[in-house]
């Protein structure tokens, strides 16, 4: 269905070809986004979140930090003794819980998809080197994979934390260098099978520098699972910051982060469930709505399904 | 097929290829040092001559190490000891430039057309590959020479969008043969191109190696273990036994007058659509699995599955050695004596 325009011979040989696009355009993009329930909905849920997260100012009803002493544990409005003016109530300090979770989604966001980033770029260099080079490259690199794997994670974070100020740039940081490794290693036992197949040897035997061969060889064909591991862990990350902001380690008043909204409203959960039961709704959504688009691109990112698939993912 | 003057081996003037005592011992396990302590050897020894324009077939069972032989003479796969010379060049002492020259000039056809392509590009880029590796085209030139290329190995232009998985086997392998002669290679290497194809496609794509070979004057080396594509497409045959060399002759005296028991074996093994025609008395039925390859017999490597085996074969290890006729056999009682 692509490419059949512009495939038509001219007199026998076609002067200049078209370049057809890698993944196609747009269009294609939103056809095949249609195409599948699950990956609609995660599109959108994403979509709401980041949206909600660049305009979180401009939104909010009331101050995030502002408290009302006489406006505290409000129910949500659809409870007895609620407002309209606070939509899912106020926590202990009568602050509006709606206002705080659309900032904290800031937080969220930028924490999740940054620490990704960081550890994905580092897990993936890594990986592509000790796979294809092999040897003493994989020997050195992998060691020092499993010595970071030797250590707890959640302890060196909470160390460099209590050590450091935390912030977000703190907290993205130091998610992303304790991840790296798992990217490392799945990068690694990837390449390790792609090198062996035929059309990397015949590339060798072309006498194609090793350069190239990863750009054009090795990482198109380990792309989509790392692109896809990167997208579900976007959704553990969030949940990380969320744990150690619970532990109150992560954003420090007065920001806010989701994470930090339920460390707030754990004393009260018995009384006023609503402190900490919305935000922990908002983690949920958020990640099964990652989930979701991460599943869907899975699915898209395999060229096999590129021209064939009609079904949805 | 060709009307190849056919050259006894000592005569050859100045060989396209010539592999002299190249082994290949894979290292199964090592001592407390280090040093290698059980290794098994894939090739062992192996001396080939190889005229330009000739077809040299090369057969044998699975695991008996033509692939291995293929892939180090491509220096893919990196030789214990051993020599090899492509145009009187040390290929093995060469330095990167002149590698890099040689690269243009030996080529290789992969066994499997569903691993040997990159699902990721398209046919176009793959064909393009060597090309732009060694900067031999670009722009409208390229395309030129992609669609040229296309041509001559039957596909059509306007599937030089598509990826590979839009093929089927014959097609995929047509790809692989239009990325090997890209270049305009002197030698290529097929290793078992056709036996990963469906009987009927095979034909095809062994009639377009033939076509291709004269059309673009190709000598070739085609590893295979069944004896009728092989017999095909070759002018001499070599056959390979646990990673030797035991039998090699042109065609016509390789079929008519077979010298190895192994070779024999081979042929008896080919099925033949009226039985009563075959002379049953030559038949020599192979029995046994081929014998650990980590301790070869002292002797002859055949010994343990031959049935003219004597003493002396355990003992005693044979040479390969011509007869007048340049039919080199590596057997003390040969057939056809």
């Amino acid at each position: 269905m692509q490419g059949n325009a512009e495939a038509k011979t001219v007199g026998g040989i076609r002067p200049t070809v078209r370049k057809v696009k890698a993944y196609g355009g747009l269009k294609r993009w939103c056809r095949l986004l249609l195409q599948s329930k699950t990956g609609t909905v995660g599109f959108f849920i994403v979509l709401i979140v980041v949206l909600v997260a660049i305009f979180a100012d401009l939104i909010v009803p009331h101050d995030p930090a502002e408290n009302n002493l006489s406006g505290m544990l409000l129910p949500p409005f659809w409870m007895d003794g609620g407002s309209t003016s606070y939509l899912l109530g106020t926590d202990n300090l009568g602050r509006d819980i709606f206002s705080r979770i659309i900032v904290g989604t800031r937080v969220s966001l930028l924490v999740g998809i940054f620490s990704v980033v960081l550890a994905g770029i580092i897990g993936l260099l890594v990986g592509v080197a000790a796979g294809y080079y092999g040897k003493w490259v994989d020997t050195i690199l992998m060691r020092i994979v499993d010595s970071f794997l030797a250590i707890p994670s959640i302890l060196f974070i909470l160390v460099v934390l209590a050590v450091f100020e935390p912030s977000i740039m703190t907290l993205i940081v130091v998610i992303g260098l304790t991840n790296w490794v798992s990217y490392a290693r799945v990068v690694r036992s990837e390449v390790l099978s792609v090198k062996e197949r035929d059309f990397v040897r015949a590339s060798h035997s072309i006498g194609t520098k090793n350069t190239t061969i990863i750009k054009k060889h090795i990482v198109p064909n380990i792309i989509s699972s790392f692109i896809v591991i990167s997208a579900l862990s976007v959704a553990t990350t969030i949940i990380l910051e969320a744990s150690l902001s619970f532990l109150g380690l992560g954003i420090q008043p007065p920001d806010v982060s989701w994470g930090a909204m339920l460390t707030d409203g754990r004393n009260y959960l018995a009384t006023n469930w609503w402190i900490a039961t919305f935000p922990g709704i908002a983690i949920t959504i958020t990640v099964l709505g990652i989930i979701f688009l991460g599943d869907w691109l899975r699915d898209v990112l395999d060229p096999r399904n590129y021209f064939s698939k009609k079904g949805g993912a | 097929m060709t009307q190849q003057v056919q050259v006894k081996q000592s005569t050859i003037k100045a060989p396209l290829l010539e592999v002299k005592e190249l082994s290949k011992h894979f290292v199964v396990s090592t001592n407390l040092f280090g040093k290698p302590k059980e290794s098994v050897k894939a090739v062992n020894e192996v001396n080939l001559l190889l005229e330009k324009g000739e077809t040299l077939g090369i057969v044998g069972e699975s695991g008996c190490g033509k692939s291995t032989m293929g892939n180090t003479i491509l220096r893919l796969i990196e030789p214990t000891e051993g020599s090899i010379f492509f145009e009187g060049q040390d290929v093995l002492n060469m330095t990167r430039a002149q590698l890099q020259e040689m690269r243009k000039e030996v080529q290789m056809i992969f066994q499997d057309p569903f691993s040997s392509l990159n699902p990721r590009m398209r046919v176009f880029d793959i064909i393009a590959e060597p090309l732009r590796t060694h900067k031999v085209a670009n722009g409208k030139e390229l395309h030129r020479r992609v669609y040229e290329l296309l041509d001559l190995v039957g596909l059509d232009q306007s599937q030089a969008d598509r990826f590979p998985h839009q093929f089927s086997g014959g097609q995929r392998q047509r790809i692989g043969i239009a990325r090997a002669i890209a270049l305009n290679p002197k030698l290529i290497v097929c290793d078992e191109p056709v036996s990963a194809l469906d009987v009927s496609i095979q034909a095809q794509i062994l009639n377009l190696l033939l076509e291709l070979k004269e059309k673009l004057q190709l000598t070739l080396i085609f590893i295979g273990h069944g004896i009728p594509a092989v017999k095909y497409i070759s002018d001499r045959i070599a056959v390979m036994y646990l990673g030797e060399i035991v039998e090699m002759a042109d065609k016509e005296s390789l079929f008519s007058k077979t010298r190895h028991p192994y070779t024999q074996g081979l042929i008896s093994a080919v099925p033949i659509p009226d039985p009563s025609l075959r002379e049953v008395s030559e038949d020599v039925i192979l029995e046994k699995d081929l014998p650990d390859q980590r301790n070869l017999p002292k002797g002859c490597s055949f010994y343990s599955r031959c049935p003219f085996a004597t003493e002396k074969c355990k003992g005693e290890k044979p040479k390969l050695k011509a007869n007048e006729e340049g039919h080199l056999v590596a057997c003390h009682y040969p057939l056809h004596a």
